[in-house]
């Protein structure tokens, strides 16, 4: 019992995507979710250190002005073998700044199918769904499913007190973000 | 053969996993393909592969020799794609087989409260009692799913299919 083909596409709207590297893995990420494009040490050197307990893959956060941002690692996130990765996503309306390797390319996607339902673990929140580009498959993540909200909560209770943090550093990351280019919205326009 | 019995007929179809053979009822299966690249990624499900694609569509892989024979296959020479249900809905699963499968009619016997839970029934067919296999009990869904499923329901209401969505910034 053959199910319908899929919809051809014809009329089908495009989406802008960033396909990156972790290791040797190629995810994407929709390029309006990324407020910015930085290198993990113009990040990091900046940045402290915060150790929570079951919430291993955040090693280092930034504040900025009122606004705690945490340094995601994307290889522990996903339980990649790779090394701490080179390039952070600062990603739109959350609290993660994601560490990857790479950016492969920018490209479009005019169809995302849902995850199938045989997959049924965090998966389902990491992923939007999965896309296919040039006869290869790649998820296509969510930027909200790196940090859950027991993870934050977990990271909040194990932030230091914010005099404990030099002031001057806050400032130097405010100003050093604002210089930046906002590649989330270069993307968009 | 009396026409009653005729009528209790149904078709299945037999699949080989190693030296094992299996039965799918045929309305649970839809092709029987070639070994294609299959595309893996992260994820926590056990036993899914990863995913091959099918006619334009995402086709999770499902190893269930592990399961059944208690080993991994070391060689496969096909994918019988079933249709996996989960209520409502009905998908692909890509199921790695070894050997040719075969299209068969016979009795099916009921399962008994005894059997294991992916047994769906027996049938006898060349002399042999084979497994009629609950897909249901053999591949993972979402009876595993959180209840709050926020791509899931996501996706469904953007699309009438439920599993595709167009893509929208």
């Amino acid at each position: 019992m053959p199910l319908p083909a899929p919809p051809k596409p014809g009329s089908l709207r495009a989406e802008q995507i960033i396909l990156f590297r972790i290791g040797e893995q190629i995810l994407a990420l929709s390029s309006s979710s990324v407020q910015e494009v930085r290198g993990a040490d113009s990040l990091t050197g900046g940045a402290t250190e915060i150790a929570a307990p079951g919430v291993e893959k955040v090693r280092q956060f930034v504040r900025r002005g009122p606004h705690t941002l945490f340094l995601v690692s994307g290889a522990a996130h996903f339980g990649l073998s790779a090394r701490e990765g080179i390039l952070a996503f600062v990603l739109r309306n959350t609290r993660t700044a994601l560490l990857v390797d790479s950016i492969e390319k920018m490209t479009a996607m005019t169809r995302l199918q849902a995850l199938p339902l045989s997959f049924c673990h965090e998966e389902r929140q990491w992923y939007r769904g999965l896309t296919a580009l040039d006869q290869t498959v790649v998820p296509v993540v969510r930027p909200e499913g790196f940090l859950s909200d027991d993870e934050l909560m977990m990271l909040d209770a194990a932030l230091p007190a914010p005099e404990v943090l030099g002031e001057g550093t806050e400032v130097a990351e405010a100003t050093e973000a604002e210089e930046d280019s906002d590649l989330g919205t270069e993307l968009n326009e | 053969m009396t026409v009653s019995s005729e009528l209790e007929l149904k078709s299945f179809v037999l699949l080989r996993l190693g030296e094992r053979r299996f039965a799918v009822a045929a309305d649970q299966t839809a092709e029987l393909v070639a070994p294609s690249r299959v595309f893996r990624f992260p994820h926590k499900t056990a036993n899914i592969e990863g995913v091959i694609l099918r006619r334009g569509r995402i086709v999770p892989v499902c190893d269930i020799a592990e399961t059944l024979i208690g080993k991994y296959l070391s060689s496969r020479r096909f994918y019988l794609i079933a249709l996996r249900r989960y209520g409502q809905k009905t998908e692909w699963v890509a199921l790695p087989v070894t050997g040719e499968c075969e299209l068969i009619y016979a009795e099916l016997t009921a399962a008994s409260p005894s059997d294991e839970p992916h047994v769906a029934g027996w049938l006898s067919h060349a002399g042999d009692v084979i497994e009629v296999l609950n897909l249901g009990a053999l591949t993972p869904g979402p009876e595993e799913v959180p209840s709050h499923s926020p791509t899931q329901s996501h996706l469904a209401s953007q699309s009438p299919r439920g599993s595709e969505a167009e893509a929208r910034p």
